[in-house]
């Protein structure tokens, strides 16, 4: 018998050790390991590669979003981030209702080349009535008219190195002492030769408006909002993702968010 | 293991009417032991990504400019001015002050759906709370996939999880001996416990896996049919948040019977798989 007790001895004191565990639960007891940089948060974020990749062997390159019916747009579209810009060069531009704005595409190409928004309209179009989902947790039904983005990357021939498709834009974010930051985005040309991905320049049939990225966003159905830049003022086929702001691919993605937003 | 040694070593102790028996297999307390720890870290970071937008609603969207709502926890102002927190259910609005929509120090409090204590991180950080929860989801979708096949395989799942036509005729004794606190220890699940393993097992978890998947723009192109099954990505997103409440209320009742039914034996036989049991008696197969 005596043999036992010594067990249950010694499993009571584990048990102990961990039931007391679970009182620290919850508040601050696991901050120091989830901030910035810490290398735990680093290994807790590599799953999001797993997810990548899991998502990229799951969903066809072609695979589309569902799209619905004119009856699903119940509100206007949700603006969120940057609504209204004041940098100079994007005033400049909107004092001319962006006659005089021209797409700078170049980078990794063969032909760089740059679109009026007339030439971008005068383009085989596209219109969509799909979801908006925010990395909030809310979602938004709106219409959205544009160029698919496909059409303008076989303009200018990607060269083969390319591996990514960047977003620079006219908006900057304000992060208090570090100043103000320009918004960027990126996706990988799977995603940017997606046929639901779209330079759009109209939104629920009318001219997309300032607080939803006039005069151009990008559409990337397949994954979150923060993804789909907006007030874009030019696109640069690039082969990595490290010369871009902190180099994680993103502003929010500098900030701590994935990369890959499709979940 | 020393207890397994003790076991082959002597006979099993006969004077109280007990015996030792093997009651949870190897796949059995390791898959326990994942889902607890990641259920942990789940429901804490998936109350942080609540909180990044602390509303509810039913069906594709959430209506801005339109009543869908279900659920949403806020500060509002009242008429007298004073600020508190208020949680809304269905239209009727409960002052939650200290806990939901408001929470924290009287003199700075914060504004928040649920509050620090109850997130990881204890600060609103949206991007960490989603790299926690994503990485823990992976491991608790994986531990499920491995119970399931490994339950199917041996059998556990159709003797021991799936409640027999004679358990549920049995189920209103069974609540009555709940009520009583009288226990069986014979080392077998009652009614009412395949019962509610059964609806954690193999109704929450694939709810709760199903409907986090809904929520993904990318897998709604690969699996647009979860959407139709779930009625739209903010249906699955308040359904989510349900199968969490419900396991929340699964991990306090089944805490207050591992407490009620002998916490060190029920402990014991889910970390070394062997359970001081009553010896079978006619009284109880009877």
């Amino acid at each position: 018998m005596t043999r036992f007790i010594i067990n249950r001895r010694k499993f009571l004191t584990l048990a102990g050790v961990a039931a007391s565990t679970v009182p620290l639960s919850g508040c601050d007891a696991f901050d120091s390991f989830l901030s910035g940089q810490s290398p735990v948060r680093e290994f807790l974020a590599s799953a999001n590669g797993l997810t990548y990749r899991a998502h990229r062997a799951l969903i066809g390159a072609d695979t589309l979003v569902p799209e619905f019916a004119a009856s699903e747009i119940r509100q206007g579209q949700r603006p969120n981030g940057s609504t209204d810009p004041t940098d100079a060069d994007y005033l400049a531009l909107r004092e001319t209702s962006f006659s005089n704005y021209r797409l700078v595409v170049g980078g990794l190409v063969e032909k760089p080349l740059s679109f009026s928004l007339d030439e971008l309209r005068n383009m085989p179009a596209r219109t969509q009535i799909t979801r908006h989902d925010c990395v909030e947790g809310w979602s938004c039904i709106a219409k959205w008219t544009g160029v698919p983005l496909r059409q303008i990357l076989d303009e200018v021939q990607v060269k083969p190195e390319a591996r990514f498709v960047v977003f620079h834009c006219y908006d900057t974010m304000d992060l208090g002492l570090q100043g103000a930051v320009p918004y960027y985005e990126s996706i990988d040309l799977i995603d940017a030769r997606h046929p639901q991905t779209i330079l759009a320049y109209g939104n629920n049939d009318k001219p997309l408006a300032i607080a939803n990225g006039a005069p151009l966003r990008v559409r990337v159905e397949r994954q979150l909002g923060y993804k789909m830049a907006k007030y874009i003022k030019g696109i640069e086929l690039a082969s990595s993702l490290a010369p871009f702001g902190g180099g994680k691919g993103g502003f929010w993605e500098d900030l701590g968010y994935d990369w890959y937003g499709g979940i | 293991m020393t207890i397994m040694d003790d076991i082959e070593s002597r006979p099993a102790p006969q004077n109280d009417e007990k015996t030792i028996i093997y009651r949870h297999r190897i796949a059995t307390r390791i898959t326990h032991w994942i889902w607890a720890i990641t259920l942990f870290f789940l429901l804490l970071s998936g109350l942080q990504i609540f909180n990044a937008h602390p509303q509810l609603y039913i069906g594709n969207q959430s209506g801005f400019e339109f009543e869908n709502s279900v659920l949403s926890m806020r500060a509002m102002q009242a008429a007298d001015g004073t600020v508190g927190g208020y949680t809304t259910v269905l239209g009727h609005s409960f002052d939650t002050t200290g806990v939901f929509g408001m929470s924290g120090p009287a003199g700075n409090p914060s504004y928040r759906g649920f509050p620090a204590w109850a997130t990881l991180p204890s600060y609103q950080d949206l991007a960490t709370g989603r790299v926690i929860h994503f990485f823990f989801a992976w491991l608790f979708s994986a531990a499920f996939l491995v119970w399931f096949a490994s339950s199917l395989i041996s059998g556990h799942l159709t003797r021991d999880i799936l409640p027999s036509v004679a358990d549920i005729r049995s189920l209103p004794r069974s609540i009555v001996d709940h009520l009583r606190f009288r226990f069986h220890h014979d080392g077998r699940y009652n009614g009412l416990q395949k019962l509610a393993y059964a609806g954690v097992l193999l109704v929450i978890f694939p709810l709760i896996i199903a409907t986090g998947l809904t929520m993904s723009p990318g897998m709604n192109a690969a699996w647009p049919w979860l959407l139709d099954i779930f009625g739209g990505r903010q249906t699955a997103r308040t359904i989510h948040f349900l199968c969490m409440a419900a396991l929340v209320a699964f991990f306090v009742i089944h805490i207050l019977m591992v407490i009620a039914a002998g916490p060190l034996n029920e402990m014991r036989s889910i970390i070394t798989g062997w359970y001081r049991a009553d010896k079978k008696n006619e009284e109880h197969s009877a």
